[in-house]
């Protein structure tokens, strides 16, 4: 079974939460991240998806299975959403279970972030304004210096917070 | 040689096209880089992006050989 894959539909929660299944597991922990109504001061109207994906499970595989070495967790799994997704859509799932809850949560934050930093996953935002652009690339392009500076984040951070690694 | 080149994202935009194949001498992911770059007005520097050859990561200095599929990556934003 594998244990990163990409949906055009709307992902099936209750299904991929029916993987995780296992008599040793007390509990699981799951992150949803959904299509926001800003980024960066502008104003959302919906975003497209985009993947390589030959490329991205085989990077989203690598990732789970990492993981799944790191933390002492039964099963772990992560669905990414392509295509057209409009405000409140879920464009990501990662679901894991464990013995025990602290590892859980662990591995979930772990395979999440590896996800948004390794797998090559694009998204172009369109905003009320009629414009449009790549997360990650367009202000790249303006400014090269600092390519590798700006994480700008969706779903789950603060639309303000820039991560400057 | 004959190269085939995938393109997303930015890069598809800009090139117009999702792949190509492509006769080159360029001898690396760099070197062709380089080149499509000069084609297409690419706005991302090489330094931005990472390369995949056969659907691996791959060094910007491997040398290429005829019948790669050669795709640049740029920064994701996947999540």
């Amino acid at each position: 079974m594998m244990r990163f894959r990409f949906t055009q539909t709307a992902i099936d929660t209750v299904e991929a939460r029916h993987e995780l299944l296992d008599l040793g597991a007390g509990g699981y922990v799951s992150f949803e991240g959904w299509v926001r109504d800003h980024n960066e001061g502008q104003e959302v109207t919906c975003l497209e998806y985009e993947a390589f994906q030959e490329l991205a499970v085989k990077e989203g595989e690598r990732i789970v299975a990492d993981a799944l070495r790191r933390f002492p967790v039964k099963h772990a799994l992560c669905i990414h959403r392509v295509g057209t997704l409009g405000l409140n859509d879920m464009a990501v799932w990662v679901g894991v279970s464990s013995a025990h809850r602290g590892e859980a949560f662990e591995a979930c934050r772990f395979i999440i972030d590896e996800v948004k930093h390794r797998v090559p996953i694009w998204k172009k935002e369109h905003y009320r304004s009629g414009d449009s652009g790549w997360v990650n690339c367009e202000r790249c392009a303006a400014a090269p210096a600092h390519a590798h500076a700006h994480e700008h984040e969706h779903h789950d951070e603060p639309a303000a917070l820039t991560i400057h690694k | 040689m004959q190269l085939k080149i995938q393109y997303y994202a930015l890069i598809r935009e800009q090139a117009g096209r999702s792949e190509e194949t492509l006769e080159t001498s360029s001898a690396t992911p760099a070197d062709l880089y380089g080149e499509l770059s000069t084609r297409y007005r690419f706005t991302l520097t090489r330094e931005q992006l990472k390369v995949a050859v056969n659907a691996e990561f791959s060094d910007w200095s491997r040398r290429l050989t005829a019948g790669d599929a050669v795709v640049f990556i740029p920064p994701v934003a996947g999540g």
